[in-house]
C-alpha cells in the first residue's frame, strides 16, 4: 500500500503539539534557568594548546580573588574521576587510551577542560579564569589522519604506540553475504573510484549544555541538558562510583540535541566531583564558543570508495575504506559511529559483493560522536554520489541506473550484501511521485536549454534515493556489534481512579514531541481522549527506566513498548470487566475505550468505570491485584528501514559561484504516520541540516590545531534567508516489524538530502569537467572548480575558513 | 554599581547593576525572567531578543545600564491578563513553527517586530527579516507559515 490513508481515530492525525505551551510563553526549564540555595557557580578553565605536556599550575592567585570558592586541577581529581565511558569498543583490541574529565598530565585538544574554578557568582569564576597560570609544554599537533597512521608518526597519547584506535572490517564473501569483493573488482567491466571527504560538522543544538548537580545524602541528583539521562546515571555511577541507586539523574526542557547531548560529558563529571567535594550545590553553564570547540564533533571522515558494474549499468561490487577521525578521545558510541554507516553503504541497491574496512584515528581535534544520522550520512553520500559517478561513467542516466540496481518492491524482505534483512519498502512509488512533484522532465529540458544558450546562471538537478537503519537496535545486533548495552526501550501505563492516564516511557524528549504523539497511541490504545494521557519522561525517579532518544528510535520502540503496556492494561480491564457484568471473559468486547458484552446492548462499561472500580478494589474477580498499571519493555526484532527520494534543483551563477537551491522536493517513506505534523516538522530540520553540511558548515581547524570556525560568526548555521521552502510528502508503506507499522522519522532528512545538493551542484557543473566538489560547497568552491586548474594554486593559498590548506591538511586529500 | 529604573512585563524594577552587565543577565539573573535565553556569546543567534521601548533587541548586546529609564517587553509579558495568547505565539502552536523550543522566545519577539514594521511581508521579507535569528530544529518553514499566518490575521503589535 502506497496510498495516504483517511483515518479515524488518534493515530494519523496532525494534533498540535501538547509541548508547546511552556514553550511559546517563557515558562521554561531550562537547567541554566534553575537556581538552589547555597549553589556554587562553576567556570572551566580550557587548554589553548591542541596538543602539550602541562608542567605547572598555579591556581594561588585565582583562589584569592573576590568570591571564589575553590579552584581544582586534574591533579586535584586524578584518583577519582575516573575516565569519561566509551561504551562502544568496536573490535576486541580497539585502544582506548582513556579519557580524563580535567586533564592531568598532558592536553590533547584546544578546548579540554583544565582546572575548575568554584564561586559565588557565574562572573566571580568567570574572572578568575585570567588568574590561573598554566605552564604547557606544546608537543605537535596531529590533524592529518592519513600523516596520524604511518610509522614513525608523533603520537597523540604516549601510552599507545600507534593513532589507530581500530580497524573494523566486513567482507561480504568472508560473511557469507555475498561474493568474494576480490572476484567483483577482477571482473569488473567498469570501475569508478572516488575519494569523498565528510568534513567536520557541529551538532550545534541551540541550547548550550548545562548542568546542576545537588548532593544528596551520600547520592546526587543532576538535572542535565542531556539527551540521555538513563545511560548517564549508569555511566556516572560507573565512571564516579557512586552506587547506582544513589544517582537521580533529570533531563529538564532540553534545547535540542542531535546527538550532540548523548555522551556523558567532562562537565557532568566536573560539576558532579566539586558539588560533592563542596557538599553543596554546583551549576556549570557553557558558552557558545566552550560548546563548540569542546562539544563533540560529527562526521569527520576521508572515504575511498570503488564501485564497479557491468558496461550495462549492473552493479557488481562496492569497496568502502574509511579513515574515521575520533579526535582525541573515544567518546559515548564514537568508533561506533562509522560502523554504524558500514550497514548502509549499500544503500537500496543489489550489490552482489562488498567489503568495508574502517580505521578509526587519533588526531588532537575535538572528539567526534553521534550527529544526526550517525554514520549513516556519511555512507548514504558515498553511495548517492558514486552512483551518480558510474551513471556520468557509463553515459546513463542516473535516475535509470537507479532504478536498474535498486530492489523492487515485490523482493521485500531483502536480505541485502551488507546482512540487513530490510523488511519493506516501495521505492518505485516515491520515486514516481516525487519526480511528478518536481516537474522533472520540464527541468531537464530547461536545464538542457540554458547549456546550449551557455547561460550564465546554470541550473542543476540532483538525485537522493535512500534508505536508512532505524529503531536502534535489536540488543541482540548491539551485541554482535560489542555494543555496550541493549536496544529495547520501556513503558509504563497507570489508568488512575477517574479514568486519567499517565504513561511513563523511558524514551527521553529534546524537541520531537513525544508528548503529543505518545498520547495520540495511548488515547487510540485504550479509548481515551488525547487530552486525559500525561506523558511523563526524562526523570530516572520518575521514569526509573529507560535508554533514552536518538537513532530515531523513540517511536519505533518506545512507541511500540507503550503499545504493549496499553494491551496488558486493556487484558486486566477485559477480566475486571467481565466479573462486573458477570460475562464471560471471552464475550467481552473493547471498543472505543469501552467493554461490552457480546449480543447483550446495554450492558457495557467504560475504562474508566473499571479504573474507579479498581481503586476501590470492592469488587474484584479473585486473585486481581487492585490495580490498573502495566508495564512493558520492548526490544525490537529488525531495525526499520524509512527510505525515499529526494530532488534537488540548484541554480549555479556561473561567474560568482553562488549555488541557490531552486526548488527541493522529498517523498518520504516513514511508514504508518502517527502526527503527520511532527513528521514534517522533522523532515523539515532535518533537511536544513543536511543542506547545511552541503551548501554551508564546516568545522575547520588551523595547522597548529585551534579551532578557527569557532563562534556562530564562522560556524555558519543556515538562517531563514539560506533556506527554501521545501515541497514534502509521503507514501506509506507500513513496517512489517512492529505492530504500528511506523519506522521512524528523525534523521531522514539528514540523511537524504546531502548527496542530492552535492549531485545536483556536480550536474551543471559537469560540462565544465567537473566530477566532484568539497563541501561545503561555497561559491569560492564552485567558481574555483569551474574555472579549473589555472586557478588550483590560488585555492592551495586560499582561507582556511573555505577549505583552504589549513583544511585540506587536517582533512587529508584534497579536491 | 550603577542604579537603574526599569520597567519589565509591565512591573517596574529599581536595581543596582555593575556597568559591564548586560540586559539579558539582568533580565535572567536579578528580575528573575529566564523566559529569555543565551544562545551564543557573539550576538548571532538572535535567542535572548526582548523589545526595549518598542524596539527589538538582542539583549545581549545591550548593557543593562543602557535599559535605564526604558520599557522592556520580554517573552514572558506578551500573553494578555487573561491568558490569551499573542496572536504569535498562537500562530507558532498552530503551524507547528517550533520543536525544541530554545529559540522560540527570541523567534516570536523578531517576528512580533517584523509585522509591526511590515504588516504584510512577502515570504522573501519574512526570511530575510528573522535571519538575525538561528534555529536549528525546523529548518524555518513552519516559522515562515506562523508568520504568514499572523499577517493574514491582521497582528501588527
Amino acid at each position: 500500500m502506497t496510498a495516504v490513508e483517511e483515518r479515524t481515530g488518534q493515530i494519523g492525525q496532525a494534533r498540535l503539539r501538547k509541548e508547546d505551551q511552556h514553550l511559546i510563553t517563557g515558562r521554561t526549564t531550562w537547567v541554566d534557568n534553575m537556581t538552589v540555595p547555597g549553589m556554587v557557580h562553576l567556570a572551566i578553565l580550557r587548554s589553548p594548546m591542541a596538543h602539550a605536556t602541562i608542567t605547572s599550575i598555579d591556581t594561588s592567585e585565582a583562589k584569592a580573588r573576590p568570591g571564589v570558592i575553590g579552584v581544582w586541577t586534574g591533579q586535584d581529581f586524578a584518583e577519582t574521576q575516573g575516565n569519561l565511558p566509551c561504551a562502544w569498543p568496536v573490535t576486541p583490541d580497539m585502544v582506548n587510551p582513556g579519557a580524563p574529565s580535567l586533564a592531568v598530565t598532558q592536553v590533547n585538544h584546544v578546548g579540554e577542560a583544565v582546572a575548575v574554578i568554584a564561586a559565588r557568582t557565574k562572573v566571580a569564576a568567570q574572572d578568575a579564569l585570567e588568574a590561573i597560570d598554566v605552564e604547557y609544554e606544546p608537543l605537535p599537533a596531529v590533524m592529518d589522519m592519513e600523516e596520524a597512521v604511518k610509522d614513525g608518526a608523533d603520537l597523540v597519547h604516549p601510552n599507545t604506540t600507534s593513532n589507530k584506535s581500530f580497524t573494523w572490517a566486513f567482507e561480504s564473501g568472508a560473511a557469507g553475504t555475498g561474493a568474494p569483493i576480490e572476484d567483483a573488482l577482477s571482473a569488473a567491466e567498469v570501475t569508478v573510484t572516488r575519494r569523498f571527504i565528510q568534513q567536520r560538522l557541529i551538532p550545534a543544538f541551540m541550547e548550550p549544555r548545562s548542568t546542576l548537580v545537588q548532593p544528596v545524602g551520600d547520592g546526587v541528583l543532576m538535572h542535565s541538558s542531556t539527551q540521555v539521562p538513563h545511560i548517564l546515571r549508569t555511566m556516572l555511577a560507573l565512571t564516579l562510583g557512586i552506587p547506582e541507586h544513589k544517582v537521580r539523574v533529570v533531563a529538564p526542557d532540553v534545547g535540542g540535541g542531535f546527538g550532540g547531548k548523548i555522551p556523558v560529558t567532562p562537565e557532568e563529571v566536573i560539576t558532579t566531583l566539586v558539588a560533592r567535594k563542596l557538599g553543596k550545590p554546583a551549576k556549570y553553564t557553557e558558552s557558545r564558543s566552550e560548546s563548540l570547540m569542546s562539544a563533540h564533533h560529527g562526521r569527520a571522515q576521508i572515504q575511498d570508495i570503488t564501485i564497479t558494474a557491468k558496461s550495462d549499468g549492473t552493479v557488481t561490487g562496492l569497496d568502502v575504506h574509511l579513515y574515521a577521525d575520533m579526535g582525541a578521545y573515544l567518546r559515548l558510541v564514537g568508533p561506533g559511529v562509522p560502523i554504524l554507516g558500514a550497514f548502509m553503504f549499500p544503500g537500496i541497491y543489489k550489490f552482489p559483493a562488498y567489503r568495508f574496512v574502517c580505521d578509526g584515528v587519533f588526531t588532537t581535534k575535538t572528539s567526534t560522536d553521534a550527529y544526526r544520522g550517525a554514520g549513516r550520512p556519511e555512507a548514504t553520500f558515498a553511495i548517492e554520489r558514486i552512483m551518480d559517478e558510474l551513471a556520468a561513467e557509463l553515459g546513463m542516466d542516473p535516475m535509470e541506473l537507479r532504478r536498474k540496481n535498486w530492489i523492487t518492491h515485490e523482493e521485500f524482505p531483502y536480505t541485502m550484501v551488507a546482512g540487513l534483512t530490510y523488511d519493506t519498502g516501495n521505492y518505485e512509488a516515491a520515486t514516481d511521485k516525487a519526480l511528478e512533484l518536481m516537474g522533472w522532465d520540464e527541468l531537464r529540458a530547461e536545464q538542457k536549454q540554458r547549456r546550449d544558450s551557455k547561460d550564465p546562471v546554470q541550473l542543476g538537478l540532483g538525485i537522493s534515493t535512500f534508505t536508512e537503519m532505524c529503531g536502534l537496535a535489536p540488543s541482540r545486533v548491539l551485541g554482535s556489534l560489542d555494543y555496550g548495552a541493549g536496544g529495547w526501550e520501556s513503558a509504563h501505563i497507570r489508568v488512575l481512579a477517574t479514568g486519567k492516564v499517565e504513561c511513563v516511557t523511558g524514551a527521553s524528549a529534546h524537541g520531537q514531541g513525544h508528548e503529543t504523539a505518545f498520547s495520540q497511541i495511548v488515547a487510540d490504545k485504550l479509548g481515551v481522549a488525547f487530552e486525559d494521557v500525561e506523558v511523563i519522561h526524562g526523570d530516572t525517579q520518575s521514569s526509573p527506566k529507560g535508554l533514552d532518544t536518538y537513532g530515531s528510535r523513540s517511536l519505533a520502540v518506545g512507541g511500540i513498548a507503550i503499545v504493549k503496556a496499553a494491551e496488558k492494561v486493556v487484558a486486566k480491564a477485559r477480566k475486571i470487566a467481565a466479573h462486573l457484568l458477570e460475562a464471560d471473559e471471552n464475550d467481552v468486547e473493547f471498543e472505543n475505550g469501552n467493554f461490552s458484552v457480546k449480543g447483550s446492548p446495554g450492558a457495557s462499561l467504560a475504562l474508566g468505570e473499571i479504573a474507579f472500580a479498581t481503586f476501590t478494589a470492592h469488587n474484584l474477580p479473585d486473585g486481581v491485584e487492585p490495580s490498573l498499571d502495566s508495564d512493558a519493555v520492548y526490544d525490537p526484532e529488525n531495525f526499520s528501514f524509512p527510505h525515499g527520494t529526494h530532488l534537488c534543483a540548484i541554480d549555479i551563477d556561473t561567474e560568482t559561484g553562488q549555488a541557490k537551491i531552486r526548488k527541493y522536493v522529498c517523498v518520504d517513506d516513514v511508514g504508518t504516520p502517527v502526527n503527520p505534523l511532527i513528521i514534517e516538522g522533522q523532515v523539515h530540520g532535518g533537511l536544513a541540516q543536511g543542506i547545511a553540511q552541503a551548501l554551508f558548515e564546516e568545522a575547520v581547524f588551523d595547522a597548529d590545531g585551534n579551532l578557527t570556525t569557532g563562534t556562530f560568526v564562522d560556524y555558519t548555521l543556515p538562517s531563514a534567508a539560506d533556506l527554501p521552502s521545501f515541497i514534502t510528502d509521503r507514501t506509506e508503506t507500513p513496517s512489517t516489524s512492529n505492530p504500528l507499522g511506523v519506522k521512524g522519522v528523525g534523521e531522514a532528512g539528514t540523511i537524504a538530502s546531502t548527496p542530492a545538493v552535492v549531485n545536483a551542484i556536480v550536474d551543471a557543473l559537469r560540462p565544465f569537467g567537473v566530477n566532484d566538489i568539497r563541501m561545503p560547497a561555497t561559491p569560492e568552491r564552485v567558481w574555483r572548480a569551474i574555472h579549473g586548474s589555472a586557478h588550483a594554486g590560488r585555492a592551495e593559498a586560499g582561507t582556511n575558513a573555505y577549505g583552504g590548506s589549513s583544511t585540506e591538511t587536517s582533512d587529508g586529500g584534497n579536491a | 554599581m550603577t542604579k537603574i529604573n526599569v520597567t519589565v512585563d509591565g512591573t517596574k524594577y529599581a536595581d543596582e547593576v555593575e556597568p559591564r552587565t548586560l540586559l539579558v543577565h539582568y533580565l535572567r539573573e536579578q528580575v528573575g525572567k529566564v523566559g529569555t535565553v543565551v544562545g551564543c556569546d557573539t550576538s548571532n543567534c538572535g535567542a535572548c531578543t526582548v523589545d526595549l521601548d518598542g524596539k527589538s533587541v538582542k539583549s545581549c548586546s545591550v548593557l543593562a545600564v543602557q535599559a535605564d529609564g526604558c520599557e522592556v517587553t520580554t517573552i514572558e509579558g506578551l500573553q494578555a491578563q487573561d491568558g490569551t495568547l499573542h496572536p504569535m505565539q498562537q500562530a507558532f502552536h498552530e503551524h507547528h513553527g517550533l520543536q525544541c523550543g530554545y529559540c522560540t522566545p527570541g523567534m516570536i519577539m523578531a517576528c512580533r517586530d517584523l509585522l509591526k514594521n511590515n504588516p504584510d511581508p512577502s515570504e522573501a521579507e519574512i526570511r530575510e527579516g528573522i535571519e538575525g535569528n538561528l534555529c536549528r530544529c525546523t529548518g524555518y518553514q513552519n516559522i515562515v507559515k506562523a508568520v504568514q499566518a499572523a499577517a493574514k490575521a491582521g497582528v501588527s503589535a
